[in-house]
């Protein structure tokens, strides 16, 4: 199939993912945290708990749950975002919370909570996936009871291309069609916790992508554990 | 606050001590560096002990306020954010944060740091507007003091927007700064029993008596004031905390200076 696409913007390769940075416990006051960057992205995640759950009648006397808070600081885009939730950064809460909720297992922590708040200091697209990456490190920090970690990225479907991890720029390409996939998997089992996609492409061009994102989350996944494990060395 | 803390802060202070070994005027280990958020106007990122807050600044372009066809408008915000303390929820702006935002937004509005004068595009219709938005990612204590250095390091740090048919092209920016004349440094000396410090840990912040914020101009003179706190405070101890407060100012403007200078 020809393609009009057949160079990156900034001149990475379609498997390519921009420079990831990630580190864990950077919030003293949290009883885990951790931040991660990816290009100009930044997520920063805090954990709170377990700790008791207001309001009461969302307890669970079962188990414990997990609540996200995501959230974009007002200097974070190039227009000023105004502070308090919005429509959009309640859905993204909504969905963080099922890309992490698969691996969590609360049920020692009846009528409790487990509050991550993710903070976006400044955003490059993909800051969604950013926010489930850096909360997965910051609940692994926090020493809740995980089966595995969480990684997401986001696929790009340029003219027909697979591109890992768009950038702001390859977002907003005209003339050729492009979609975004946010995807996030846990890493070991390849089982998918979270997956939107806005734009166009074809069935092949989703299948296409899963695949050739697996590396990719794995090794996103070995950068969230190198930061875990880093934060004890120092 | 746990009456047995307050009371060992209280005993150890007596003594002249605090609790992590500071000296009652001494500030934790402070550092500023600017120009740390590419989508933001200005930014700076404040670290004293554990406490770390950001500031970033957004331009945008509205009407002036009829009183003031003249001139820009200038607006800090700040939000304590769930992040960055187990003791903040998430919600509308609670008063901890309406205060802390107004504190700082009154020592820079009143020393007219900002020239609103030059951010007029067109009288009586279109100016631009600043805002200041100032965000710990981790509190532990002297909110209005560093988030007021942060806010002046980041409107330091701001460069103008491009303007076109009177639009702002967000992203695009000048190399003209904002125009920022003189730097009021807020301070904050709380009283506790009879003990004045500065710099407090958001323990001995809930331990405090009363408080007094004052912003310093470089020539010592004093451009906002603010007491907190449940006690009163006498003659001398306002002397005494305003004396303390210009002291320190000098020894904050020097390392804002330097930061600013890198």
């Amino acid at each position: 199939m020809s393609s009009k696409f057949t160079k990156r913007p900034d001149g990475r390769k379609f498997d390519e993912t921009r420079k990831i940075e990630a580190k864990a416990g950077v919030i003293k006051k949290a009883d885990g945290s951790a931040y991660f960057k990816i290009g100009k992205t930044t997520a920063y995640a805090a954990v709170y708990g377990p700790r008791e759950l207001h309001p009461r009648h969302m307890q669970d006397p079962k188990t414990g749950i997990l609540r996200c808070n995501y959230n974009m600081m007002p200097f974070s885009s190039e227009e000023r975002v105004r502070p308090g939730p919005s429509r959009r950064s309640k859905e993204i809460s909504m969905v963080t919370e099922k890309a992490l909720g698969p691996v969590m297992d609360l049920k020692d922590y009846p009528n409790a909570v487990v509050d991550v708040f993710i903070e976006l200091t400044e955003t490059d697209a993909g800051s969604r996936c950013a926010g489930i990456c850096a909360a997965a490190i910051a609940l692994a920090d926090a020493g809740v009871t995980m089966k595995d970690m969480v990684s997401a990225i986001s696929i790009g479907v340029i003219d027909n291309n697979i591109v890992m991890d768009l950038d702001g720029e390859e977002e907003h390409i005209e003339d050729v069609f492009v979609a975004d996939i946010p995807i996030a998997m846990v890493p070991s089992t390849g089982e998918i916790t979270l997956l939107q996609m806005d734009g166009r492409m074809t069935k092949e061009n989703l299948l296409e992508g899963i695949k050739m994102v697996k590396p990719v989350l794995k090794n996103i996944a070995e950068i969230q554990r190198k930061a875990l494990k880093d934060k004890y060395k120092r | 606050m746990n009456q047995d803390i307050k009371n060992h802060i209280n005993e150890a202070l007596k003594k002249g001590v605090r609790l992590d070994g500071r000296k009652k005027d001494e500030y934790r280990k402070l550092e500023i560096e600017v120009g740390v958020i590419a989508t933001a106007e200005g930014s700076a990122r404040v670290k004293c002990g554990d406490t770390e807050i950001i500031a970033g600044i957004k331009l945008s372009t509205g009407t002036p306020y009829p009183d003031s066809p003249d001139s820009g408008v200038m607006m800090v915000g700040t939000e304590l954010l769930p992040m960055a303390n187990p003791e903040f929820e998430s919600g509308p702006p609670r008063i901890e944060s309406i205060e802390t935002a107004r504190v700082i937004d009154r020592g820079i509005r009143e020393s007219k740091t900002i020239d609103t004068k030059k951010l007029c595009i067109e009288k009586g219709e279109l100016v631009w507007m600043v805002m200041v938005d100032v965000l710990p990612l981790n509190h532990d204590g002297n909110l209005i003091d560093l988030g007021g250095l942060a806010a002046l390091a980041a409107l330091k740090n701001a460069k103008m927007v491009e303007l076109k048919d009177g639009k702002p092209l967000f992203g695009k920016r000048t190399k003209e700064n904002l125009p920022v004349s003189c730097m009021p440094i807020p301070v904050t000396v709380l009283k506790i029993g009879d003990n004045l410090i500065v710099d407090p840990t958001h323990e001995e912040e809930k331990a405090v008596d009363a408080r007094l914020t004052v912003s310093v101009l470089e020539d010592n003179t004093i451009c906002a004031m603010q007491k907190g706190g449940d006690s009163p405070l006498s003659e001398k101890d306002i002397n005494d905390m305003v004396d303390l407060a210009i002291k320190k100012s000098q020894e904050l403007r020097k390392i804002l200076n330097e930061a600013l200078a890198k």
